[in-house]
């Protein structure tokens, strides 16, 4: 009986140390700062184009920056998919470390080829330790959709779970996939959650989950994200299963409000909000780690069958954009650039074809740099 | 007409090496295993009998109670009788079972899929004209392999605070599920099959799934076949689900997104559902809760199970019947008068069920 209490109040030690020493870690990440702005008063940000829609757009953004004489120098490092060597991937990683900020378009990865030849995102992403993945999810006023009033903001796990790529063929016809879940990774972005809750002012987080049929796996997620929540009275926690949580998204998403998940999950409901709030081409995504973060859109697609044709939605690659700025506490550029782009989207309605309308990426881009210079202190020639 | 042997290797999509089992057989009637369940269960099982007699249609039922017992040994099994009443009728129409929570046996659906290798499950995700949604025209049938995946169970504590959860992918239960994807297609007209996978990122595991789904497409070049990932199809079915068919998919995938479909058509309490098992079993069922709020006070809504059973006609090859009962069903919910509080109305399970039989009579 006294062992049982030892262990209990040792259990109890152990547990607070740790969320000590989680909490010392996060005020470190609170005081992140980005990286000094060399040479003059200008950032260098790594920009990698990557396939399908990821060069044009990116061009575009560049443009508006250029435009808009943001103070920041773009990086371009190229990464080849259709190679098996990884040089082009590390050559990219090794730039984002030196830079520590970068903007990039979706590298594809050709399923085709041999199991070994890794998905180039995954691995920027695991050897950076971009741990979070962060998307908000708002209804557009000028964008008509089958449910409004969405407000939501996912936060999802980036590095592990069943994006481990760990595989192998035991016997001949069989394989098996692991999935791993840690305690360390799931406090860290249980934590990253709530903070990000109480800085945005959201009063409830949603873990989503399937502990029900995964119950170590999920069950040890669903655990540090409820010791975490502890520490956030002011914040009110639950959770929902993966499946029934889909199927709210569908009928009612406003009940949402910050959702925190394991990745694959992730996946399959970011993909879900994005659709439900217009679709692909809207909404910018970040992943943030200790030290670096890389915007990208939130849903990463490629593109492949628009690329090239001048009819790819602008918005979400300008918005990251917008994103990094904010990282870069450059906030009065990107509420420049912001407010242009959401002028044009709900005022001029000029849009592109994948939210129903009929214009090109360079008419919104058009747009959007002659509000910009209406609005704007500065801008150089159109 | 309705002549039996073609109807029994067509409809249950069986693998060329299955021999068409023979059936119950007596004056046209054929006999299914009934399981009623647990809270509301009972009430609709009641309702879809009564449904069926108004129908004329040719079932004779057989109520079986599927609570897990120990047998020697202490592994835990479904009772005797159940098993060898659904072993000679090959048919099962079945209603929500609870989980006890410590009860120590496995779910109850666990229990059934393992007994009888129920290896597919089927949903039909069809809009319901008269309950409205935020999305109209939906025709789709998720497909879903439901014995392996990254539901095989398989967990263990590395070190601590290292959880390995396995996804288990083998070429036999792939090649057996794709195969059944296209049979269903074929057999049921529908235009095209699309794979859900997550390649890219798993290769060797979603990789073998792909592989054995396009070995399938190879043997039955009568049906179009399109590979997609589970990320584009999120994205596509909640702006467009009208461009979706037939989707087929490992476990995960297929239960979030045969739940999703469920949601784009109105909720679990108007889904219908048929898991097909080896050796031509085919056991049919509502997938919502038990409701034991509402268990025993006539407020439960039949649609689900009666939509369930449906289907069972159709895969009995009874579509004459199967159509008359969805028509009356569904003229039912259009019309508005009779409904039950889940589908925005006041009525009672048993006024809904009689204004079903009364328009079943009418269409006759």
């Amino acid at each position: 009986m006294i062992n049982y209490i030892y262990i209990y109040i040792y259990n109890t030690l152990v547990t607070t140390y740790r969320l000590i020493s989680m909490q010392l870690i996060t005020y470190e990440m609170l005081m992140l700062q980005p990286p000094p702005a060399k040479y003059g008063g200008r950032h260098t940000v790594t920009l990698i184009p990557g396939d399908g829609i990821g060069p044009e757009l990116l061009n575009h953004v560049k443009e508006v920056f250029r435009f808009s004489c943001v103070p920041v120098d773009f990086e371009v490092v190229h990464v080849n998919s259709a190679l098996e060597s990884e040089d082009d991937i590390n050559n990219a990683i090794t730039a984002i470390r030196r830079n520590g900020v970068a903007l990039k378009g979706n590298i594809e990865t050709n399923h085709t080829m041999a199991p070994s030849v890794k998905s180039r995102n995954n691995l920027l992403r695991t050897s950076l330790d971009l741990y979070a993945n962060v998307m908000h999810c708002q209804s557009l006023p000028g964008v008509q959709t089958r449910h409004k009033n969405i407000d939501i903001m996912i936060i999802r796990e980036n590095t592990e779970g069943e994006y481990s790529s760990l595989e192998h063929e035991s016997v001949s016809g069989v394989v098996e996939c692991l999935k791993i879940i840690t305690r360390n990774n799931s406090l860290r972005i249980a934590d990253y959650a709530f903070r990000l809750a109480r800085e945005k002012g959201r009063s409830r987080v949603t873990a989503v989950h399937k502990a029900n049929i995964m119950k170590l796996g999920d069950g040890l997620f669903l655990q540090c994200c409820r010791e975490v929540a502890s520490g956030y009275p002011d914040i009110t926690f639950d959770s929902m299963i993966v499946d029934n949580t889909t199927m709210q998204l569908v009928s009612k998403p406003q009940q949402f409000d910050v959702m925190v998940m394991p990745n694959l999950y992730g996946n399959v409901v970011s993909n879900v909000c994005a659709g439900l709030v217009g679709g692909p081409g809207l909404v910018p995504g970040a992943n943030y780690g200790r030290d670096y973060a890389v915007f990208e859109t939130a849903t990463r697609n490629t593109g492949k069958s628009i690329a090239g044709r001048n009819i790819a939605n602008p918005t979400a690659m300008l918005l990251a954009g917008c994103m990094m700025l904010d990282h870069l506490r450059l906030y009065d550029y990107a509420s420049m650039i912001r407010n242009a782009i959401l002028t044009t989207m709900n005022e001029t309605r000029l849009h592109t074809a994948d939210i129903g309308g009929q214009g090109t990426t360079s008419e919104v881009v058009q747009s959007i740099m002659r509000n910009i210079q209406s609005k704007g202190p500065l801008t150089t020639d159109l | 007409p309705l002549s039996i042997a073609p109807n029994v290797s067509r409809v249950v999509g069986a693998l060329k090496k299955e021999a068409p089992q023979p059936r119950t057989f007596m004056r046209g009637i054929q006999t299914v295993t009934l399981i009623p369940g647990d809270g509301i269960g009972p009430e609709i099982s009641t309702a879809v009998m009564e449904i069926f007699d108004a129908a004329k249609a040719p079932i004779q039922w057989e109520e079986r109670n599927v609570t897990a017992i120990q047998g020697p040994g202490g592994k835990w099994m479904i009772p005797p009788d159940a098993k060898e009443s659904m072993d000679r009728n090959k048919i099962g129409l079945k209603g929500p079972l609870k989980t006890p929570i410590a009860a120590g046996h496995p779910s109850m659906n666990l229990l059934l899929r393992k007994t009888f290798d129920l290896y597919a499950n089927v949903r039909p995700c069809v809009s319901i004209e008269g309950y409205k949604t935020p999305y109209t025209d939906v025709d789709l049938v998720t497909i879903r392999e439901n014995t392996e995946g990254e539901y095989s169970g398989i967990e263990h504590l590395i070190v601590d605070g290292v959880v390995q959860s396995i996804k288990l992918i083998t070429e036999q239960a792939s090649q057996r599920i794709a195969e059944y994807a296209f049979e269903y297609a074929r057999n049921n007209q529908r235009a095209s099959v699309t794979a859900v996978h997550k390649a890219n990122i798993m290769r060797m595991s979603d990789g073998l799934f792909l592989r054995k789904c396009r070995e399938a497409a190879e043997k039955h070049k009568d049906v179009k076949f399109t590979e997609m990932y589970l990320d584009t199809v999120c994205l596509n079915m909640v702006q467009d689900p009208t461009q979706f068919d037939v989707l087929v998919m490992p476990n995960l995938y297929g239960d979030i997104l045969s739940d999703l479909c469920a949601g784009l058509i109105g909720g679990l309490g108007v889904t219908p559902s048929g898991n097909i098992g080896a050796n031509g079993v085919a056991i049919f069922e509502s997938v919502h809760g038990t409701a034991p709020d509402i268990a025993g006070k006539d407020m439960a809504n039949p649609t689900a199970l009666l939509l369930s059973a449906v289907m069972m006609l159709r895969h009995m090859g009874l579509h004459g019947h199967a159509k008359k009962i969805e028509t009356a069903c569904f003229d039912i919910i259009r019309d508005k008068k009779v409904l039950t509080k889940d589908l925005g109305g006041n009525s009672k399970c048993s006024e809904f069920t009689k204004a079903i039989c009364q328009r079943v009579r009418d269409l006759d």
